[in-house]
């Protein structure tokens, strides 16, 4: 056990980067069987970057005996394993995946979404049916309209309308099945939404088309009716795949914390549970560096826990038996026997998804752009449709049917392509610019929140720092001193001693260095007993007046030296915090840690409003003060008691380092070290949401450009169609912008 | 003119097959890995070396 923790935490970066892991989990939680013996287990592989690494792991495994199926998909990097035999050798195979230096972990597929996924294919199936039968119609229609100038035929008319018919009716009432669902949900509760019009456009163009068709007019829509449907999907299908990305992206962030929790059972054997399977009074083995699966109490060993996740606290507190413990929270000592007392409902994390849960509702009443203008949109053209056709009947003196007609054209030129368009063309083209700056967009409405925002809040621990404690310089300690407290210190894996060591390269410990867990390094040679550790173990009294975590060395006969360690910033936080406030934006500091350490923190980036202390009820309570204000927060936190202030806020943001809660309760989530992805997203969703105005400026200036000719009964198939591909180039082209001038910026950036 | 009544199903036929042929690539699972797809062509697997 004790080898494996070291191994462990032989990754100086894994507080600070990833969720701590083991080097490969036990997965047998994670097997499933299937009939005849046959054993599947699904993986999720971190490292795998191309091809090579593919067929590295497809060899090494299918080289292996009975192992009958091994494929890796290189684009959402997992891999699938099949055997024959038990669980009981997925130890084994797993261990030759971690053996080529590649992080398996296990995952189970049902929990990913699955469903999202069979929409996105019953998208791409409408499209290719609509596309071909757009094609098909288009091409019959060039005909009909080359007939109008030439002699064609009434008859060889009919016969191509016949066509356009047989083609167009059967893929309508397939490929148009998502925007009529969509329509008849909304209809259903009372509301309407941009599918309404959309499939009343399209359905009253079929049906009049065919009914021309049958009495052998001039006009049909079906061209029309088929290549709008045909441009929705498509924009329908780039946004899918825009959150898809994003989405699978973060789903390998959640697998990453799935990893089984070791058991001690009665008997003294241990086995390996996943986390959801943990019930009341279970004993828990956790190593160090692991991350306690649920809310209990010690029972055996002394260790220390950082709950900087939980209380933003940089500080790890002292945990022996009897100190109650909490999800979340990471073992940074020695191992631990814990006893589960609260799973599920009733633990902390469960409190504070509640609290979540309530400052989401507030959140949940923003109603996107898109929506906005569907409701005023769709009963006025509703009403122009209606006042053309009463209009031409009662004033024009015109018989019902070619007024009805003239209402339907109406209904036609208006149905909202390029509306539908407008906001999923820049939508996608945003978040995949931000995609390659490694930021993901969770939410739909993301960039419509973020553009209006002007204040930003701030967590410290984790967010404005690294959550990795870095020594602070201290002229007062000479330099044997520091050589000798860094070669004492290599011998442990606390992360304050870590630091320590780092301090001075190549520290190697003397012989006879031993650690007492909970207490610090103890060196008892000739000279007698030297320590290194905590500032009561080693009997330093006085006031606590030091800011942050601190480590004591007592060498015999000598004074006690002290060390002290502070969290170290973000490279580029105070730059981004200078950079915000040139924006105009107000930055504020809100941390459940220590006055003191928040102070420093404040102090050194220039924040001038911060609250040191706070509790998550605070800071949901804080972040309410200012919406009340009137003001529009971008709240950027990764703890667990950031978690309700993250779906309190207008919009949200997590490192991805996060744990689980608030990577699901933010917004969007960003990678690596530097905390510039902050202003890139604000710059990129400012600009998207004025592109987003500008193409409903077009699509609504084509409106006010065709319904006056549609009303005057002017409009025919041909008018229409070229009315029609032409706004949605337009709108499609203006959103292409947005990649464009981001290249440019990139240069200056 | 007349040649348009078996002309137009032979293209609408032509074109159904193109059609069905990317439904079929898709049910069967040929878009589930774009990037993979493009590397694994690079691997010469010795399948046809005998069996040791």
């Amino acid at each position: 056990m004790s080898a494996l923790a070291a191994d462990i935490l032989a990754d100086p970066a894994a507080r600070a980067g990833e969720p701590l892991v083991a080097p490969y989990a036990d997965c047998t939680a994670y097997v499933r069987s299937e009939k005849d013996g046959l054993s599947v287990l699904y993986l999720m592989v971190e490292g795998v970057h191309c091809g090579g690494c593919v067929r590295r792991i497809e060899r090494t495994l299918q080289a292996l005996p009975d192992v009958v199926h091994a494929r890796v998909n290189l684009t959402t990097k997992r891999l699938v394993l099949k055997w024959w035999g038990g669980a009981g050798r997925a130890g084994e195979l797993v261990g030759a995946v971690a053996a080529l230096g590649f992080t398996p972990l296990p995952y189970d597929p049902q929990k990913l979404g699955r469903e999202e996924r069979q929409r996105e294919t019953e998208l791409l199936r409408a499209m290719a049916v609509a596309g071909f039968a757009a094609a098909n119609v288009m091409l019959l229609s060039v005909g009909v309209w080359a007939g109008h100038f030439q002699d064609m035929g009434p008859e060889t008319r009919a016969l191509l309308h016949w066509f356009s018919a047989l083609v167009a009716l059967p893929a309508i009432t397939w490929a148009g099945r998502p925007f009529f669902r969509s329509a008849l949900g909304a209809l259903r509760h009372g509301r309407t939404n941009m599918d309404v019009p959309i499939s009343l456009g399209v359905l009253l163009a079929a049906g009049m088309s065919l009914w021309e068709t049958m009495r052998g007019g001039p006009h049909t829509y079906f061209d029309s009716a088929i290549t709008l449907l045909f441009f929705l999907l498509i924009g329908r299908f780039l946004d899918s795949v825009a959150r898809g990305r994003a989405r699978s992206a973060a789903e390998r962030l959640v697998a990453l914390d799935g990893t089984a929790v070791t058991v001690l059972d009665a008997d003294g054997r241990t086995r390996a549970v996943p986390p959801d399977e943990l019930h009341p009074g279970m004993v828990v083995l956790i190593a160090s560096g692991e991350r306690i699966p649920a809310d209990g109490r010690v029972i055996a060993g002394q260790s220390e826990v950082d709950t900087s996740l939980i209380t933003g606290e940089t500080v790890p507190s002292a945990a022996g038996p009897g100190t109650g413990v909490f999800a979340g929270t990471i073992n940074v000592g020695a191992v631990l026997r814990v006893e589960v007392g609260a799973v599920g409902e009733a633990t902390l994390l469960a409190e504070i998804v509640r609290l979540m849960e309530v400052a989401e509702q507030r959140r949940a009443r923003f109603v996107g752009i898109a929506d906005r203008v569907a409701r005023l949109y769709a009963p006025v053209v509703h009403g122009v449709a209606l006042a053309a056709f009463l209009g031409w009947v009662f004033v024009g003196g015109m018989a019902w049917q070619p007024a009805l007609m003239i209402a339907v054209a109406v209904l036609i030129v208006t149905c909202p392509c390029a509306l539908g368009l407008a906001v999923p063309a820049v939508q996608v083209l945003a978040s995949g610019r931000l995609m390659r700056r490694g930021i993901l967009l969770k939410s739909a409405t993301a960039l419509e929140r973020l553009a209006g925002v002007d204040t930003v809040v701030f967590d410290k621990t984790g967010t404005l720092t690294l959550g990795r404690p870095r020594l602070s310089a201290d002229p007062a300690v000479d330099r044997e001193t520091m050589a000798f407290a860094a070669s004492m210190a290599a011998a442990s894996r606390h992360p304050l001693a870590r630091a320590l060591a780092a301090s001075v390269p190549g520290a190697v410990p003397p012989d006879g260095v031993r650690e007492v867990p909970g207490c610090g390094l103890l060196l008892d040679d000739a000279s007698g007993e030297t320590r290194l550790g905590s500032r009561r173990w080693c009997g330093v009294d006085g006031l606590d007046e030091q800011v942050g975590a601190e480590m004591w060395l007592v060498r015999p006969g000598g004074a006690p030296v002290r060390f002290g360690f502070e969290d170290e910033l973000r490279p580029d936080a105070a730059g981004v915090i200078a950079g915000l406030r040139d924006r105009g934006l107000r930055v504020e500091l809100l941390s459940g840690d220590r006055r003191p350490t928040v102070a420093a923190v404040a102090g050194a980036l220039g924040i001038a409003d911060w609250t040191a202390a706070a509790t998550p009820a605070d800071k949901v309570a804080r972040l309410q003060a200012l919406a009340a204000e009137g003001r529009k927060v971008l709240m950027v936190g990764d703890g667990l008691n950031d978690a309700p202030a993250l779906a309190a806020a207008t919009v949200s943001l997590s490192p991805a380092s996060a744990v689980d809660v608030s990577r699901t309760a933010a917004d969007a989530i960003f990678q690596g070290a530097r905390l510039a992805p902050v202003i890139e997203l604000l710059e990129v969703a400012r600009r998207a949401d004025g592109l987003v105005r500008q193409n409903f400026g077009l699509a609504l200036g084509y409106n006010l450009l065709a319904v006056p000719l549609a009303v005057a009964g002017v409009v025919t198939p041909l008018i229409a169609a070229i009315c029609m591909s032409a706004s949605s180039l337009l709108v499609v082209g203006n959103a292409l912008r947005l990649s464009r001038a981001g290249r440019c910026q990139e240069g200056t950036a | 003119m007349s040649g348009m009544i078996y002309l137009i199903p032979v293209a609408l036929f032509l074109g159904g097959l193109g059609l069905i042929a990317f439904l079929w690539s898709l049910r069967s699972g040929q878009f589930d890995d774009l990037d993979g797809a493009a590397e694994r062509i690079l691997y010469d697997e010795d399948d046809d070396r005998p069996p040791p």
